[in-house]
């Protein structure tokens, strides 16, 4: 990234700074994190009511937070020593994961003003490293979608042209970053809900390997395939909060024991030489924007010059993914979304005549709570689970799902890495595939394939397609627990690509045209 | 309600044959619950022994308790089963509002202990193998009080109130194989069954096994079939049956139940039941159809429980004696009869008696207290024996006593009252209560001179011989010294009196 000079250190100039440059300049005392983050939340209140990215802003605690980073900082000592890289850094949170002290929603009105009594893990170490929460980002309902079109409260807009969706079900977290409302943010990918987002914003994100991080506090849409990861605007970035939130979770525990403390420094000493990245044939070609290909494949070229070994490899059961995904998924949905009855907690609704029994007024507030896409796949899932096609739909996706794995143990048998656009279009219109779930749902075809094997995926812009100038995403594949090896290659394909772009992928941009100069406030 | 017709037990018996089934829920008495770090407890003010995990707050994941693993490990054991080397937890589906996540994380296809089997002992000997299909682990439901009807049933009822404190608890459901060949027995061991199970999970420590707290709860399977046919008859499942003489009774009344509706060409039909024990009878509750579809699946939230074969080894190698055999063994080591024995087993004195010996009485000693007095006094207090406050030394002390001819039996039988109104030790209570045997010679002289003087015809018969006339001046004495006196010495000073050799 190139350097400001000290007379950009204006709010404007603050905010487009990457979180790596904020940390340099809040530790150097540069800086203040009350500046900072105000400047973030200054921002969230001139264009979000453009983005619709935030589905709440955390004015006081963040500002507080801030105020005592600073406090520490001032006073010096032990106490500022052990202060976190990222200390006084601000985030966003998307709105499925729980937090105490702002309400969370998941998108639905069915959670509408519940506040829950505990912190996610990922939060409360967050709050262990003093990040400003700036507030939570809207997503699809549930974290069920591909375009943030089904969260309850109005779709999030595309930075980089409002009438497009920013991808979902994590468009809140991916448009927050991408139109300089927050440096960093929390997803949670299920099908390619951090890296389809930052595919169609021009941001990085980063689905870890499954367990990676605690899933503890994250509202579960399908538990053997959610994980939360990183959301940012640079490789490094992604590291350094992966870094933050990762390690073993008593409280989950499908969580791995391993550190993940390899990340920053793979992300700072990237190189590719001699490695051997793998093209899946599978995920690229027939049904791939031109566009989305052209920028793919001048990706490939530069990590060739670079020093990489390009190869092609196959993984024909992919072909399978998808329709196994929309099995395993909805099955795990129909039961994870069973407690929202209205009975403990979120909105009730009494059935409007008739007696006023249990099942009634469960059955009310799922369906007054609960919008289509959710509805649709509780039936589905209800469906597969059921007597007598368990076997031919769950029980076969599970085995297409083994399938899915051995095809990434025989591709990385032999590459390091593998390859492929993250996702097979650009940004689509608002509104263009709503009535067409199919269409919405072959979005996540180059995703979906990592969740199932429980590998990690990266994601990092890959330049603007030429018809139409819009953000195109590569997708980078590593064995399970070899995170580190994405953010070394992501970090060096990030380089190259912005060497030839003369900066970064979003000073490209389009302005945001500002709707209102008063600060924070909750939305 | 109305009442369904029933046939006699011993008609039911000439045309039928029962086959009988049991799932046994024991609770496990670890300090926290199956999946979360909440305590626990029975019995505390409601909703207090929770967490976001057991209310199934939105986020929120299960992990498995290690301590009840073992406790389960340890059940299946006990009663000879194989442990599976790993096994996973599923989710069973339902909608209803004692279930906080409208699942129940269960064992299903994968238990955790399978294939054993348990041997009864039923009253007279005859020892009926059980054959155990499976012990998995799971968690309780929440309680449901449904509040305003008439019947205690949702049906009707204004509201029901809801206390998560049970949900989440560990449970270990116990489910037989089907038990045939009971015959006119089924009853019988029904209760047996139920017994054994109770004292083997009290015995192994790892549950309170109280019935009537609901550690330990018994669904009871019964079918009848003609005698000769192969094929079993459709089941009736009556649910919650909570005490062990409430089983016998169910399955009796059961076995009648369907022998009757049998008899008059209907069909059984698949349902569960409901035990009254005021009527002691059952009613029909929801019927078992294929609309209960639990939808299960392997609960992704958790990896499989892995018992190495090196743990359960080393659990096999902790477990105490089982029950029977400790029984067997306790019997030939204090030489009761089985009538003797069996008495003290009824009377749920053994570990008492076990105790007595060790603390140093003999074991007819320790049955003479323990079945001669403290049960009686336990019974009028309404406590179990061992709760009534005698210790095994009280009882060595008031032997002791005897023995060295300071206080005799009748005089035992005060102090023991006066242990039990917490007067202090044996020896205190003899000095306080003046209770100790007179052993001057000189007042009892006194007294067997006015004994004789009082029936000169007795003394007479004495002189001349008949020893067996001599209680009578004996029980004189003693009245004249309000039983202080040593009867034997009495005897003794007597015959010396008169004279005569004893």
């Amino acid at each position: 990234m190139t350097e400001l000079n000290s007379t950009e250190l204006n709010s404007a100039g603050l905010i487009r700074l990457s979180a790596a440059q904020l940390a340099a300049k809040l530790a150097a005392r540069e800086v203040t994190s009350v500046e900072v983050t105000q400047a973030y939340l200054d921002r969230i209140a001139a264009v979000d009511g453009q983005v619709n990215a935030f589905l709440h802003v955390n004015t006081e605690e963040a500002l507080a937070v801030a105020a005592e980073v600073d406090a520490i900082r001032a006073a010096g000592g032990a106490a500022a020593e052990e202060l976190h890289e990222l200390a006084g850094v601000p985030i966003a949170v998307k709105d499925l994961i729980v937090t105490i002290g702002q309400p969370t929603t998941a998108g639905s009105r069915i959670l509408e003003g519940w506040h829950s009594p505990y912190d996610a893990t990922v939060i409360k170490k967050l709050r262990a490293a003093k990040m400003p929460i700036l507030g939570k980002t809207n997503l699809d309902e549930f974290a069920m979608g591909s375009s943030t079109e089904h969260s309850a409260y109005g779709p999030t807009r595309n930075p980089w042209d409002l009438d497009r969706i920013p991808g979902g079900s994590g468009g809140g977290s991916a448009a927050a970053v991408a139109a300089f409302e927050a440096p960093l943010a929390l997803g949670t990918d299920t099908g390619g809900s951090i890296r389809q987002p930052g595919a169609v914003t021009g941001t990085v994100g980063m689905k870890p390997t499954y367990g990676a991080v605690s899933r503890y506090g994250a509202i579960a849409m399908a538990s053997s395939l959610d994980q939360i990861g990183p959301v940012s605007r640079t490789v490094l970035d992604s590291a350094l909060l992966q870094e933050v939130i990762g390690g073993h979770d008593p409280f989950d525990s499908t969580s791995l024991t391993d550190p993940f403390d390899n990340l920053v420094a793979a992300a700072r000493t990237g190189n590719v030489t001699g490695m051997k990245i793998g093209i899946i044939k599978e995920l690229h070609g027939e049904g791939y924007q031109a566009g989305v290909e052209n920028r793919f494949n001048e990706s490939l070229e530069l990590l060739k010059e670079a020093g990489a070994e390009i190869v092609e490899v196959s993984c024909p059961n992919f072909k399978y993914a998808l329709g196994a995904y929309y099995l395993i998924m909805p099955s795990e949905v129909s039961s994870n979304l069973a407690k929202f009855d209205g009975v403990r907690f979120g909105m009730r609704v009494l059935p409007k005549d008739g007696p006023l029994t249990i099942e009634r007024v469960m059955a009310a507030t799922r369906a007054a709570g609960f919008g289509a896409e959710v509805k649709r796949r509780i039936i589905l899932g209800t469906y597969a689970l059921s007597a007598g096609y368990y076997d031919a739909y769950y029980g076969s996706a599970q085995k297409v799902r083994t399938l899915i794995q051995r095809d990434f143990d025989a591709a990385f048998a032999q590459a390091d890495v593998l390859i492929s656009p993250t996702a097979p279009t650009t940004a689509f219109k608002l509104g263009e595939k709503l009535d067409d779930p199919l269409a919405m749902y072959l979005n996540d075809v180059a995703t979906i394939p990592a969740n199932m094997a429980g590998i990690p995926g990266l994601s990092l812009p890959g330049g603007l397609a030429d018809e139409d100038g819009l953000p195109v995403g590569i997708q980078l594949l590593a064995p399970a627990r070899e995170d580190a090896r994405l953010y070394r290659v992501g970090a060096v394909l990030e380089s190259l690509l912005e060497e030839k772009w003369g900066g970064p992928l979003l000073a490209q941009a389009p302005a945001l045209g500002s709707t209102s100069t008063t600060a924070g406030g909750s939305n | 309600m109305s009442v369904d017709a029933t046939l006699s037990f011993e008609e039911a018996m000439e045309k039928y044959d029962p086959v009988l089934g049991f799932e046994v829920h024991v609770e496990l008495n670890t300090k926290t619950k199956m999946f979360s770090s909440a305590p626990n407890v029975f019995g505390d003010e409601p909703n207090t022994n929770v967490n976001e995990v057991d209310l199934g707050m939105p986020g929120v994941l299960p992990v498995v308790n290690k301590a009840a693993v073992e406790s389960s490990i340890k059940i299946g054991l006990a009663l000879n089963c194989k442990i599976a080397e790993t096994c996973r937890f599923a989710r069973k589906n339902y909608f209803y509002p004692d279930t906080p996540k409208n699942f129940q994380t269960s064992q299903y296809d994968e238990p955790i202990a399978y294939d054993g089997y348990l041997d009864i002992e039923l009253e007279d000997g005859t020892v009926f193998r059980v054959e155990i299909e499976r012990a998995h682990m799971e968690e309780d439901a929440g309680k449901l009080t449904h509040m305003g009807g008439a019947s205690g049933r949702i049906q009707g009822a204004d509201y029901s109130l809801v206390d998560y404190n049970r949900s989440g608890v560990p449970l270990v459901e116990i489910v037989t194989k089907p038990i045939e060949g009971a015959g006119s027995r089924a009853p019988e061991l029904a209760k047996a069954y139920v017994a054994a199970v109770r004292e083997i999970v009290k015995n192994l420590g790892v549950s309170d096994a109280k019935m009537e707290r609901g550690n330990v709860r018994c669904d009871a399977n019964v079918s009848l079939r003609p005698h000769g046919q192969e094929r079993f008859g459709i089941r009736s499942e009556t649910k919650n049956v909570n005490s062990l003489r409430a089983v016998e009774h169910a399955v009796r009344y059961e076995i009648q139940r369907h022998a009757a509706v049998l008899d008059s060409g209907q069909p059984i039909i698949q349902e569960t039941r409901h035990w009254h024990e005021d009527t002691r009878s059952t009613t029909s509750g929801r019927e078992k159809s294929d609309a209960d579809d639990y939808r299960y699946f392997p609960e992704p939230d958790l990896v499989p429980v892995v018992a190495s074969r090196e743990w359960v080894e080393e659990l096999r190698a902790t477990l105490p004696e089982p029950p029977a055999e400790r029984r067997k063994r306790l019997q030939a080591d204090w030489g009761y009869s089985d009538l003797e024995f069996r008495d003290v087993v009824n009377a749920g004195v053994m570990d008492s008696i076990e105790e007595t010996i060790a603390a140093g009485a003999s074991a007819d000693v320790a049955r003479k207290w323990w079945m001669g007095e403290i049960v009686g006094r336990a019974k009028a207090a309404d406590v179990d024996p061992a709760e009534l406050g005698v210790t095994p030394q009280v009882i060595v002390e008031l032997n002791k006593l005897i023995e060295d001819g300071k206080i005799n039996n009748k005089m035992a039988t005060q102090v023991l009252d006066g242990v039990l109104a917490g007067e202090g030790a044996p020896a205190e209570i003899v000095e306080k209560r003046g209770l100790a045997v007179v052993s001057d010679d000189g007042p009892l002289l006194e007294a067997i001179d006015a004994a004789l003087a009082a029936q000169p015809d007795v003394a007479e018969k004495i002189r001349g011989g008949k020893l067996q006339a001599i209680g009578a001046i004996v029980g004189g004495v003693m009245k004249a010294t309000r039983g202080q006196a040593d009867a034997g010495r009495v005897r003794e000073l007597i015959l010396a009196k008169l004279g005569v050799e004893g």
